[in-house]
């Protein structure tokens, strides 16, 4: 207790807000923006150990696995980063469409035709110097999945159709898609237990970053996020967007080419998806099998919802997801936990997180009335 | 023409056998998901709901030798789930289409990570009642041979349609999803009535679930529902909301379903996967043409988030 009233950083932490009841008033909703999702972690977090606890496990031995195998060496944070890379992209095929009030869930579906269509246009292009191969590649992929979720945004528009659902029904279309095409048109023939396209070739992939094992995917998720969030927060564009969001029949009096608007933020979103698949192909599996559907594209809602889809905050909690999925393999072989637990994990956090979203405005000290 | 040799006829033999079969479990969730819907509220996570359904169906039939003590804890599953969305809907300012996806990921995950240790033993299944007795021909015996569940949700429908017509419950269940205002005018809890709804719709689709690990398929594993559960939500946008068009619509889905399998059976294997998405592009298909901008759904609840 002592040692703590002795820490001058926690005393300025604690007193500074009462010096002065400005700072939280300016600064309440970004406090409340971090405070909550935080205790809803916490509370996930909480609520997993009892449940783990219940199958005879140790929940301090789970959550210390968790961080050594999430954060605890130089191997397991590239590991983290390697599988923050995709999330970051499917996060933000569902965090873009949010701005304009629309719930996109379909990340799952253009990453598989982002991946199909970036292996398709390698194949093609083979014997090309691999830099243009690479770049058809991330065109085809963002192409490719941008046109996937931009159906759904036109369906939306044009037809009424529900997004959430025709985006979720496209998931399907697309995995069947592509067991379609790799078990048929674009088989390799020397495939023979795993069904897979041919490789795109060790020249086309794009490697890792210099002095790690973290693929340059990461670099692509880290310019896409930061590009999205200056697309919506600063530029005419994202506020066009906002507004459309907030009150679409406003947008429309203000003249606002709302439909002009849903297609291209689809694209986008699509289009990021679709990138994750490339990466997953360029930089990971070097083909296009059925291996490519490991739920990215579902984790990627759940980050884009931790982030309270703002597409800066997606680059951290993607690393903080990556990082429990990354510590699943040390679950199973230290606490012979299932693999599924970090599924469980995952939607226990959802839960807390969405149930958390009562909290807001809500805090009393937050208000600053204190 | 001798028994097993009736050519292309096992086609739509087949289809019909797995309008029978396949259609089960589109057919509970889709009733459950009216009655939700009905109050005014969307869950999207029966999908979740009814793969745990088939998880604890399984488990409970092995650990007890009685199918259909299964499917009675499939069906409480399955409340209970419906319990925990209607749960955190009833906070304010939370959306009901997410909680259905988060529900959607943590049912998936609850029954992979409790299943484990059920994809090895073998569960005593649901019996079935034998109508093709009549026949010499096997494929018609095999598409004949009804479940009993599939014979209480034929009779389902016309009982949901009657009920919403005619009884207090159905008349405060849809006043709840037409007006909430109306409802707490009346001295009801809209929040009470959704809980209620919900609850009786995941025990219906966790019943839906249990089909599926108890009779067809028939077995516990990972693969078991690919999506079963998001089509018969959509398919009740489709059906007006209407328990009646909810039976012919999952009668329609189940033979869809069974397409890919049917036609595999007498060699065409080329399009394999695509009639295996047949329901989710018919789903698709129907909802474009059905749908319009310019108007809301005639039939649809004025509450429900999904149509505003």
């Amino acid at each position: 207790m002592t040692t703590e009233a002795a820490d001058p950083v926690e005393a300025v932490g604690s007193i500074a807000p009462a010096a002065d009841p400005g700072f939280l008033q300016r600064h309440g909703g970004a406090i409340e923006y971090i405070l909550i999702p935080g205790a809803a972690l916490a509370g996930a977090l909480g609520a997993f150990g009892i449940f783990v606890a219940m199958f005879g496990k140790n929940p301090l031995d789970l959550y210390f696995y968790m961080y050594y195998g999430a954060f605890g060496t130089w191997f397991s944070w590239q590991n983290t980063l390697t599988r923050a890379a995709p999330l970051i992209l499917t996060a933000l095929c569902t965090a873009l469409p949010a701005q304009l009030g629309m719930v996109i869930i379909g990340g799952e579906g253009a990453l598989l035709i982002g991946a199909l269509s970036a292996t398709s246009a390698a194949l093609v292009l083979q014997g090309m110097p691999p830099l243009i191969v690479q770049i058809a590649m991330v065109v085809a992929g963002v192409i490719g999945g941008g046109l996937w979720v931009m159906l759904s945004g036109a369906l939306r528009q044009y037809r009424g159709v529900n997004e959430t659902i025709s985006s979720l029904l496209l998931v399907h279309i697309a995995l069947a898609v592509l067991n379609h095409l790799v078990e048929g048109a674009m088989r390799d023939p020397a495939s023979l237990n795993k069904p897979s396209t041919r490789e795109i070739g060790a020249a086309n992939m794009i490697g890792s970053i210099p002095g790690t094992d973290v693929h340059w995917g990461l670099v692509f998720g880290l310019i896409a996020a930061i590009a999205a969030y200056i697309l919506i927060y600063h530029t005419v564009f994202g506020f066009a967007a906002r507004v459309a969001g907030g009150n679409i029949r406003a947008a429309k009096i203000v003249g606002l080419n709302v439909s002009k608007l849903i297609l291209t933020i689809c694209f986008l979103a699509g289009g990021a998806a679709g990138l994750a698949g490339m990466v997953e192909v360029a930089a990971v599996q070097g083909r296009t099998n059925a291996n490519l559907a490991a739920g990215y594209g579902f984790t990627g809602i759940l980050v884009a919802f931790l982030a309270r889809q703002n597409p800066l905050a997606i680059i951290p909690v993607a690393i903080l997801l990556g990082g429990i999925s990354a510590s699943g393999g040390l679950l199973q072989r230290r606490l012979g936990l299932p693999d599924a637990s970090v599924l469980v994990l995952q939607g226990i956090i959802f839960v807390f997180v969405l149930a958390s979203d009562a909290l807001y405005g809500r805090i009393g000290f937050l208000k600053g009335k204190s | 023409m001798a028994d097993g040799s009736i050519g292309l006829w096992t086609v739509p033999l087949a289809v019909l056998g797995g309008a029978i079969r396949v259609s089960t479990p589109f057919l509970f969730v889709s009733l459950g998901e009216c009655i939700t819907e009905r109050s005014g509220r969307i869950n999207l996570g029966l999908e979740g709901t009814l793969v745990m359904g088939a998880m604890s169906a399984y488990g409970i039939s092995y650990l007890t030798g009685s199918p259909w003590l299964g499917v009675l804890a499939a069906g409480i599953t399955g409340a209970l789930l419906g319990a925990l969305h209607a749960g955190i809907c009833s906070l304010p300012r939370v959306n009901d289409i997410a909680v259905g996806i988060a529900l959607m990921l943590f049912g998936t995950g609850l029954a992979f990570y409790l299943g484990k240790p059920l994809i090895e033993p073998t569960a005593p299944r649901l019996p079935a009642i034998d109508f093709g007795w009549w026949s010499d021909i096997p494929q018609v015996r095999a598409a004949l041979r009804v479940n009993v569940l599939f014979l209480i949700g034929v009779a389902l429908a016309p009982i949901l349609y009657w009920a919403f017509r005619t009884t207090r419950w159905g008349l405060l269940i849809r006043t709840a999803g037409e007006s909430s205002d109306a409802a707490r005018a009346m001295g009801h809890s809209v929040l009470l009535i959704r809980l209620r709804a919900t609850m009786v719709g995941g025990f219906l689709a966790g019943i839906g679930g249990s089909f599926l690990s108890l009779f067809y398929p028939g077995s516990w594993n990972e693969g078991l529902s690919s999506g079963q559960g998001i089509t018969a939500v959509a398919l009740v946008i489709f059906a007006r909301w209407d328990p009646l068009l909810c039976l012919w619509a999952s009668l329609a889905f189940g033979g869809a379903a069974a397409l890919g399998p049917a036609l595999q059976s007498v060699g065409v294997t080329s399009g394999y996967h695509l009639f295996n998405a047949a329901p989710y592009i018919l789903t698709l298909a129907i909802m474009i043409i059905t749908c319009s901008p310019k108007r809301t759904l005639t039939g649809a609840p004025a509450e429900l988030s999904i149509t505003r």
